[in-house]
Order: C-alpha cells, then sequence, then structure tokens
C-alpha cells in the first residue's frame, strides 16, 4: 500500500457535523455533556472523546456580511511526527509511525505520565494530543482498522460535500494544487496549510488565524521553536529514531 | 418535486430561498456543490447570513414573511426588462387566454370578497370560453384583459423602492438577485429554485410558491433538466406520506376525499376536471377509472358495481368541513374527541401552539402514543405545569421500530420510491409501524364481529389480508398498492390499464408500476444513465411511470426537438415515431400546430400564471403575517390574508404591532437535530453538538436589551414563554422597513421539557394558531415577540461567536 494523505477543502464544508459524528461512532467513543456557549461549535475541544471536531469562527465585518470559518480539524499525521520524537524518549512505544501508511497512532497499551504528557502536547504544533485521566493518549488515529481492509477513513465516507478526501499521498497532492489554483483565481490568499509536512492537507482561502489559532504551524520545518531547542541537546534521540 | 435532487447539478442558476438547505439538507448540498464545480450560480435569500450563505455566490437577506414582496418585484422585473421566454409564455402557459372582464383587483383585494364571511366568491375568476369551450386567446398578449397584460399590472405596483421598504433589502440586493436568477430565461439557459418551510410556513404559504411558479414559467424553466419548483421535503418519508393520502383532505393518490353531498360515487365522478380542448389531454379526465381500483383495493371482493363498489363505506367531510390540524386539535380543547392516536409524531412540541395543544390532550378519555422514543406527548401529562390527579387520559405507550429495523419503502423529496431492507431487529418488543396497524386492526374486526357496533360494514368490509405465514407482510401491501388485473390475478404494468368497471384494483394510481410482473422496481440499483443527465432511469423507481422530470414535453419546441441542445432530456425520433431520453410526459406525438400541450394534468393543458384555484387568490399578493411589526401594509389596505382563519378566545390570541412584542421571531431548524427532536435529543453525539435552546439575535439587538452573546434570556410571545441562551452574532441583522428599525430573532424548534433536563422548552409554545387558508399550514416562520435578559445568569464564562 502507497503512503497516504487527506486533502480538506474548507471551500465545500458546510459544517454539517457528519465527520465528527461519523468519528464518534466509528470509535465508539461517548458523547460528553456539554452546554450551549453562545457557539454552534461543540465539543468546545478535541479530547479523548472527541478525535475530529468542527470548529467555527464568525468574524464581523463593519458594513458588510460576516464571514463565517468552517475548520474540521484533526490529527495531521506529520511526516516526522514530533509528538513521537517526545514520547520516544517518555514511554516506549507510546507512538507508533506506521511505515506503509504514514498513520501516526497513539497506542492505547502504553501509559504516559501527566508531566511527560505536557511535553508531547506542547511539541504538536497543531495542539492534537489529548490524555484521560487513567494516562492513555488518544487521537485521529486514521482510520487504521478501515484503511488497510481498502476502506475510507469513516470521515472521509460521510462527508457530503466533497470536503474530506483520501487516498494515496502523490493523488491527493495533486489534488490539493489544482484545486488550489481554482481557488486562487476567486481567493488571492488561499494556500495549503503546510503540505510538505503533513499527511492532512488544509485548503484555506484566507488568514490561518480566522479558522483556528492552530491552524497552520508556526514553524515551517513542523516543529515548535521549544522542540528546535531540545533536539540540540538530545542527539542520541535523533539517532535512536534513525535506527529505528 | 418536479424534477429530483441530482438534476440540480445541471442548473445554471440555484435559487435557494425559504430553505436553509445545506444546514437541513446536507446530503443535498452534494449535488449544489457539484453545480457549482461547473460554474453555476448559487443564491441563497434568507433573513439570516446561515452555513448555506457562507456558499452562496450571492447572498441577501429579507425580513421573514415578505417573499411575495420579493418575488412580486422580480416579476416586475423580468417583464420590464423583457426577461421572460417568449415563445414558452405563449405556448405553454395561460398568458395569453383571456380573464372574465368581471375579475378585478383592488387595493388587496379580488372580486368576489365578502368581509362578513373572509371568503371569496371565485366565479369571476375564470377564463373567458367560446362556443365550443375552448380557451379565448390572444396570442399577441395585447388584451388588456389577457392574462399576461393582467399579470404585468398587478405586479407594475411592486416597484423596487416598494419592494425594499417591505421587505428590508437594500435595492441593489433586489436588482443583483433578479438579474442572476433572472438571466435563466434564454432557452438554453437552466434555473432551479429549492425551498422549503422558509415558504410553506406562513398565512400566505401557497402564494409564495405559486409566485415562484410564475417565475419559473415566464423563465421556461419548468419541465426541463436543471429547472423545476423543488420542494426540500423534511421527514425522509413525508413524501410517501403526502402520496398515500395521510391528510385529511386527500385520498391515496391525490383523490380528494369526498364531502357529504357526493352521496354516489356517480356524484363524486361528477367532480372530474374536464377540457372541452381536443388539444388537452387532461389526464385527470380519467380519475373514475382510478377511483373504482382504489376503492376494489380497499373493500375486495365486497366491492362490487352494485354497491358503487363501497363508497358509501368511505367516511366523508361536512360542507365547509376542514379537519387539518390546527381545527382538529382546536376540537381536541374543545373536549370533541375521546381517543387519540399520536404516531410517529410529537404534537407537545410540534404543533403550533404547543401550549394549547398540551391542554387539549388531558381531554381525551386515551391516547395510544406509537415513537421510537418517549416523548413530551406520551408524558403530557407529568409535564410542566400539570397535575397528573386532575387528567383521566390514559396514555398507551407503544414501542415501534426505526427505519432500519423494518423493510419497506422511502419516497423522497424527488418522487423516488427506494426500497430498504431490514438491517437489524428492533429491540424489546418494539414492532414496525405496520405491523402494529395490522394486529391492531385485526382486533378491531374481532370485536365489530362479537359485540356488533354502529355501522360495522366499512370495519368488517375491508380487504386485510396482508400477511404471510400469519405475519404482516410488507410486500403484499406494496403489490396492492401497484394494483391488480383481477381477471387474470397479474400485477399491473402500470396505471394505463385500469379500469372503471371492477376490474382493476390499485391502492395508490401514481405508484402503479412500482411492483410488477418483473418485480419490485423500486429495489432496483442499477446505476446506468443513458441521457448522462442524473436520471438513472434503473435505479429506485419513481412516480409516476419513472418519469423523473415531470411536465418535460415543456423542455421542447413544437416539433419535438430540445431548446436547449446541452441538456437534451427528450427528443422525438421521428423515424421511430417515439420520444427517446426520459419517459415523456407523455406519450402523445409533439405538439406541432394542432397536436396535444405538455403540461397533462392542468385542464387546459398549459401552465397557470392566472391561477383561479386557489382561496385567497387567482394572483399571489403581499401580505403582512398574522403578526407582524408594522402597523399597515406597504402595499395595500389588506394588512392581512383576507381569507385567513382567526382563533380567538379560549387560549388562542395574537399581538400585532404591540410594544411588548417588537421583534419579529422566527422559527427554524439546525443539521444536528430533527424536528422536535424526539429522537436526536436521545442520542448522545448529537446533543453533545446541540445541547440546549438558544435564540440568535443580531449584535444591534444584543446592545439594546444589555444581552451578551452566551446570556440567558427569555423569549416571550403572546401565547408563552421560554428560556434559551443568547446567541449574539452579525449573522442577524436589524432591517430597515420604510424608515424603521425592526429586529428580527430566530430559534430553533427541537427542544422539549421531557429530555435532556437542562435542554430546554419547545419553541411552539410561542407560535401562534394561525395557518395558510388553503392548506392551514400554521404561520411558524412570523410572528412577534420578546427577548429578555434573564436577571439570574449561569457562572460558566460564555465563548464569543464573533470575534471583529
Amino acid at each position: 500500500m502507497a503512503d497516504k494523505s487527506f486533502f480538506i477543502d474548507t471551500t465545500k464544508c458546510t459544517a454539517c457535523r457528519g465527520c465528527q459524528i461519523a468519528c464518534k461512532q466509528w470509535n465508539k467513543n461517548p458523547g460528553t455533556k456539554t452546554l450551549q456557549r453562545g457557539n454552534h461549535q461543540n465539543p468546545a475541544d478535541l479530547s479523548t472523546s472527541t478525535f475530529k471536531l468542527v470548529r467555527f469562527n464568525e468574524i464581523e465585518i463593519p458594513g458588510g456580511e460576516p464571514k463565517w470559518y468552517f475548520f474540521p480539524d484533526q490529527c495531521r499525521h506529520c511526516m516526522s511526527p514530533p509528538c513521537k520524537e517526545v514520547a520516544d524518549g517518555k514511554a516506549k512505544g507510546a507512538i507508533i509511525h506506521d511505515e506503509k501508511t504514514g498513520a501516526v497512532i497513539f497506542n492505547p497499551k502504553v501509559k504516559m505520565k501527566q508531566g511527560d504528557f505536557k511535553e508531547v502536547r506542547e511539541a504538536c504544533p497543531y495542539d492534537i494530543p489529548r490524555i484521560s485521566g487513567a494516562g492513555i493518549m488518544a487521537k485521529c488515529t486514521m482510520c487504521f482498522d478501515r484503511i488497510n481492509e481498502g476502506m475510507l477513513p469513516a470521515c472521509v465516507k460521510t462527508c457530503p460535500t466533497g470536503t474530506m478526501n483520501f487516498g494515496d499521498r502523490d493523488a491527493m497532492l495533486n489534488m490539493a494544487n489544482k484545486r488550489l489554483e481554482e481557488v486562487k483565481k476567486v481567493y488571492k490568499d488561499a494556500m495549503l496549510a503546510n503540505p510538505d509536512d503533513v499527511r492532512v492537507i488544509f485548503l484555506i482561502t484566507d488568514d490561518p488565524k480566522n479558522y483556528h489559532k492552530f491552524a497552520v504551524a508556526e514553524n515551517t520545518i513542523g516543529i515548535t521553536r521549544k522542540m528546535a531547542l531540545k533536539r540540540l541537546f538530545q542527539p542520541f534521540t535523533s539517532l535512536r529514531h534513525m535506527i529505528g | 418535486m418536479t424534477n429530483h435532487y441530482i438534476d440540480f447539478r445541471n442548473a445554471d442558476v440555484i435559487l435557494n430561498m425559504g430553505s436553509n438547505v445545506a444546514e437541513n439538507h446536507p446530503v443535498s448540498f452534494k449535488w449544489i456543490q457539484a453545480a457549482k464545480d461547473k460554474g453555476a450560480i448559487f443564491i441563497h435569500v434568507d433573513p439570516r447570513f446561515t452555513r448555506t450563505s457562507t456558499k452562496a455566490d450571492i447572498f441577501v437577506r429579507l425580513r421573514s414573511g415578505t417573499d411575495i414582496a420579493f418575488l412580486g418585484g422580480m416579476i416586475k422585473y423580468l417583464i420590464d426588462n423583457n426577461m421572460y421566454d417568449e415563445f414558452y409564455v405563449k405556448n405553454y402557459t395561460n398568458a395569453s387566454f383571456i380573464v372574465n372582464p368581471k375579475y378585478s383587483f383592488n387595493d388587496g383585494l379580488f372580486s368576489g370578497y365578502d368581509s362578513a364571511k373572509r371568503t371569496y366568491d371565485r366565479s369571476t375568476w375564470t377564463l373567458e370560453k367560446d362556443e365550443q369551450g375552448i380557451p379565448k386567446r390572444d396570442m399577441t398578449l395585447q388584451d388588456t384583459q389577457c392574462v399576461f397584460q393582467l399579470l404585468k399590472k398587478h405586479y407594475s405596483r411592486y416597484t423596487l423602492q416598494k419592494v425594499s421598504e417591505i421587505t428590508g433589502t437594500p435595492t441593489a440586493d433586489l436588482e443583483k438577485v433578479y438579474k442572476a436568477y433572472g438571466s435563466t430565461y434564454a432557452p438554453d439557459k437552466a434555473g432551479t429554485v429549492l425551498y422549503a418551510m422558509g415558504w410553506t410556513q406562513h398565512t400566505v404559504g401557497v402564494q409564495n410558491i405559486r409566485t415562484m411558479a410564475i417565475i419559473q414559467d415566464l423563465l421556461s424553466n419548468m419541465g426541463i433538466a436543471g429547472g423545476g419548483i423543488n420542494a426540500l421535503r423534511g421527514e425522509s418519508n413525508v413524501q410517501g406520506s403526502t402520496d398515500a393520502g395521510l391528510l385529511y383532505h386527500i385520498w391515496p393518490a391525490y383523490l380528494p376525499t369526498p364531502r357529504a353531498t357526493w352521496a354516489t360515487l356517480a356524484d363524486y365522478n361528477k367532480t372530474t376536471p374536464a377540457s372541452k380542448d381536443p388539444r388537452s389531454v387532461n389526464w385527470w379526465k380519467n380519475r373514475p377509472k382510478y377511483v373504482a381500483s382504489f376503492l376494489k383495493s380497499t373493500f375486495g371482493e365486497k366491492a362490487t358495481k352494485e354497491n358503487d363498489f363501497g363508497y358509501a363505506w368511505m367516511p366523508k367531510l361536512d360542507t365547509g368541513q376542514d379537519a387539518s390540524w390546527l381545527n382538529l386539535f382546536d376540537e381536541m380543547f374543545k373536549g370533541t374527541f375521546t381517543g387519540f392516536f399520536a404516531w410517529g409524531m410529537n404534537p407537545a412540541c410540534s404543533s403550533a401552539h404547543a401550549g394549547k395543544v398540551r391542554q387539549a390532550m388531558t381531554k381525551v378519555d386515551w391516547m395510544v402514543n406509537v415513537n421510537v422514543f418517549d416523548s413530551e406527548t406520551g408524558e403530557f401529562w407529568k409535564g410542566p405545569g400539570m397535575d397528573p390527579k386532575k387528567i383521566k387520559t390514559e396514555v398507551f405507550q407503544l414501542p415501534c421500530a426505526a427505519s432500519m429495523e423494518k423493510e419497506g419503502s422511502i419516497s423522497n423529496s424527488g418522487r423516488w420510491m427506494q426500497w430498504r431492507y431490514k438491517a437489524a431487529n428492533p429491540p424489546g418488543v418494539a414492532l414496525p409501524d405496520g405491523d402494529i396497524m395490522y394486529e391492531l386492526f385485526k382486533k378491531v374486526q374481532d370485536l365489530y364481529k362479537k359485540e356488533k357496533g354502529t355501522f360495522p360494514e366499512p370495519i368488517l368490509n375491508l380487504k386485510w389480508d396482508y400477511e404471510t405465514n400469519g405475519h404482516f407482510d410488507i410486500h403484499k401491501v406494496a403489490k396492492e398498492i401497484n394494483g391488480y388485473d383481477l381477471t387474470t390475478g397479474k400485477l399491473m404494468a402500470n396505471f394505463v390499464g385500469l379500469k372503471e368497471d371492477g376490474t382493476t384494483s390499485c391502492g395508490s394510481w401514481i405508484y402503479s408500476g412500482s411492483y410488477t410482473e418483473a418485480g419490485n422496481m423500486a429495489a432496483r440499483r442499477k446505476k446506468t444513465d443513458p441521457t448522462g443527465l442524473g436520471l438513472y432511469p434503473e435505479w429506485s423507481w419513481c412516480w409516476p411511470l419513472n418519469r423523473r422530470i415531470i411536465y418535460n414535453r415543456a423542455s421542447v419546441d413544437l416539433d419535438g426537438n430540445p431548446r436547449d441542445p446541452k441538456r437534451p432530456l427528450l427528443k422525438w425520433d421521428t423515424e421511430g415515431k417515439k420520444w427517446i431520453g426520459d419517459i415523456p410526459d407523455n406519450a402523445v406525438p409533439p405538439m406541432g400546430t394542432t397536436g396535444a400541450y405538455p403540461f397533462i394534468m392542468k385542464p387546459d393543458g398549459v401552465t397557470s400564471l392566472f391561477g383561479p384555484g386557489l382561496n385567497d387568490g387567482p394572483f399571489p399578493e403581499h401580505y403582512e403575517p398574522l403578526e407582524c411589526p408594522i402597523e399597515k401594509n406597504l402595499m395595500s389596505g389588506q394588512r392581512i390574508n383576507p381569507v385567513i382563519k382567526v382563533f380567538e378566545g379560549g387560549l388562542d390570541s395574537f399581538a400585532t404591532c404591540d410594544p411588548k412584542y417588537p421583534f419579529v421571531c422566527s422559527t427554524y431548524r439546525v443539521t444536528e437535530h430533527w424536528q422536535t427532536g424526539v429522537l436526536t435529543r436521545w442520542l448522545p453525539w448529537l446533543i453533545e453538538a446541540e445541547p440546549q435552546m438558544f435564540c440568535e439575535m443580531s449584535l444591534e439587538l444584543g446592545k439594546l436589551r444589555g444581552i451578551k452573546n452566551g446570556d440567558r434570556v427569555i423569549v416571550q410571545t403572546q401565547r408563552g414563554k421560554l428560556e434559551a441562551v443568547a446567541i449574539v452574532t452579525s449573522r442577524l441583522k436589524p432591517f430597515n422597513i420604510a424608515g424603521q428599525t425592526i429586529h428580527q430573532i430566530g430559534i430553533p424548534w427541537h427542544f422539549g421539557w421531557l429530555h435532556p433536563k437542562d435542554g430546554g422548552e419547545s419553541a411552539n409554545l410561542l407560535t401562534p394558531t394561525v395557518g395558510d387558508p388553503n392548506t392551514m399550514i400554521p404561520e411558524s416562520k412570523a410572528f412577534m415577540a420578546n427577548v429578555s435578559k434573564l436577571t439570574k445568569q449561569p457562572s460558566q464564562p460564555a465563548k464569543k461567536a464573533t470575534k471583529s
């Protein structure tokens, strides 16, 4: 099997929450207790019960119609996952990087100390990792079990508008670049979010901050400054990673 | 729908109005996106900026309840700018017909109005006929008394300025929409309109749709691929339920329910639509065949020619009786009923003026509540303000199977009847509705046999043999709906062979052809699409006759050639002497100069720009909602629809232009919940996504009332009040209505007191008992309310909905 990627075209997203619900159904995640906080985004954030979250952000445009951004957030399954870089030094086998598909998987059988987890979470430019009270990390699995049976991830299968796409990385990058060209005719600021660093490539039309604080990585290499500094002092970690 | 969902992708321009399609028909957006991918323009007209609006190329706002003003302005614009298809208008509509010289319209009233009775004598709303009984015409469309000139005159009052004053839509926005949508008048351009409750749930609901039908006729958009009038229906099988005649005024397949004065079958058949014009197919002239066949299905062998096929055993309506929902619950409130089946519904939350309906339920001796989950209806006697000790109603709770726990068909908005298999067993003692009904009625028949009873014939003579090996068999029902040739015992091929003489049976003539000797057509799943227009003729089966786009002979010229070469829906093959493409409507040869007109279900064979069949006028006219924010209707001296029934007394009252209730309120839905939430509020993933009752309002209104985003508020009307969380957002904006600032608020109607405990109450506690004069659909989309901040606020901090 070739390595995989998602292409998420936010220009087609209607925030129907199909992806959010399908993910919960497939992973048998519970619905959590929520309250209406003046926003249709619910639950408020990703958690060990919510791997896929449609984020809503409204921006008032004085004298005009508002802009409403929808961002169906999920783990980016980075090409070089910084969460794994850190986790390898904290709890062996906690994070697995599948060579075949490129899926980054949190091992549900390996516990992580809360203090160590904090570093794992901070290493992620997209603020994805979450941990349960029992010390088990959880996030999007790339529907690893589904894709190994030749099925699409649940969120992709359910999406009615063509926002969610999944396939071989080459094909997805092709699709993403083609669509970017089309969209740029109308939205000159349109961009793909860190396409070289991640396997979940978002197409956005505007300032990434309008969608979500962590829509795009601060650093083009896909690791935080903190992480970069850490690398300088932990050469053996990197070496171990290279040896496998 | 005249067309169907996949057909949306064929449009050049899509108008979504009276609907919020992306939120309420999310999967259908696939086809809208497909159209956009081909360069189609998507227009959204709505009081609010919604998830749909984010995908619109053109978004404009209008005040709830002003759609006829908006669309009437479009009619004027199209006529003034010659943006109408002259060929189509002359040949396929009644534009050229001459109207009775006694017909008139003046200051909001049509001729024949009786203000005491609040009804019209419609005898002047007629079209002139010659000695042969054929409509008189002026094909130049110049005669001052021809429909086209009267149409032009009627909408000459709908100027941009006047429309803007009424709707609150800036004139530039009106023109933008008119121009973009009007561009589809060209024969090779297709415009489709997608609408829903935003148009129907008004005291002018039917006329809203009529106005758009007139526009679609002017633009030659009826009967073509990518065109049509497309109602986005709600419940997955509501189309099926309407077809099955569940509403009081119709039998299955749109045969009318008889009045008591139609004492015999001959009397009933006297009302069959007639036409003297040899060029009008007037397919409804075949109605007696369908009536006889329906009665044969109903009473089987007991129905004979001698007893009028059992016609005397069918219930009849009293003269003037309207047994629709609002009247029904009004009668229940007055104590008229002994018992009540609440079958797959939750009236305690779904009915307009839900508070009155909850009280009405205390008046019946017994209620049977059939549903998948428990509801405010089944538990009404434990609800807020109820004292169970004082309520005598005995409630029977019958759990039923969900749709995937039983086999059967569902007819979607596009008339596609899709057969579904059973995927899982229902839990516990839950049974499919069919099984419940079947067993229940067998018991009733037993009791009538043992204990006799008043007028037992209809009960005992009912054909009720839809079982196999002692179990209810849905296939037997489906076959009966299709119908049988009783002389051979074989299934009918379609309704063309149905007879008036009792030798055929058919439960629903429009569904004849759905289950034939060739098999269950609704279960077909072939993905072939010969025309490439997305008709998929062998995927499921649609009525009538698997014709995917109704009135498709309006898509060709007089010789039968497609007027739009890019979308050849139908073409006459001169050699083979048959139509190629969709199933033709109907099989007669091209119209030419002596042949049949295309609109075969209309008595005159053409569409009605002038439509004399409705209770409130042959041309749509703007009237304000019963509760409105302004003192006078800016269009005429008639503030409200002159023929609507006004319920007053008891729990019914309304307040218009009243400082106590200064804001226009509308009710609507979200993707994540379904109707009253009777199913969805129990599903953890859905209630997590939309947990509580909310009230959306503009930033300006928030400021005015000191309400911040996330604050708890009270929303109140003349009928009742409820608590909600405020969503203060720039997606709602105040309207400028003739110089006045009018605020609009909106609430979803998905919540109810039963579950979750902190979810909130039903929006229908606020809505008034008033409906459209043709259908009595309640005016849930425009009424007057107040909103104020609750003095006691929760401790949690709120998240901002809007950043500047």
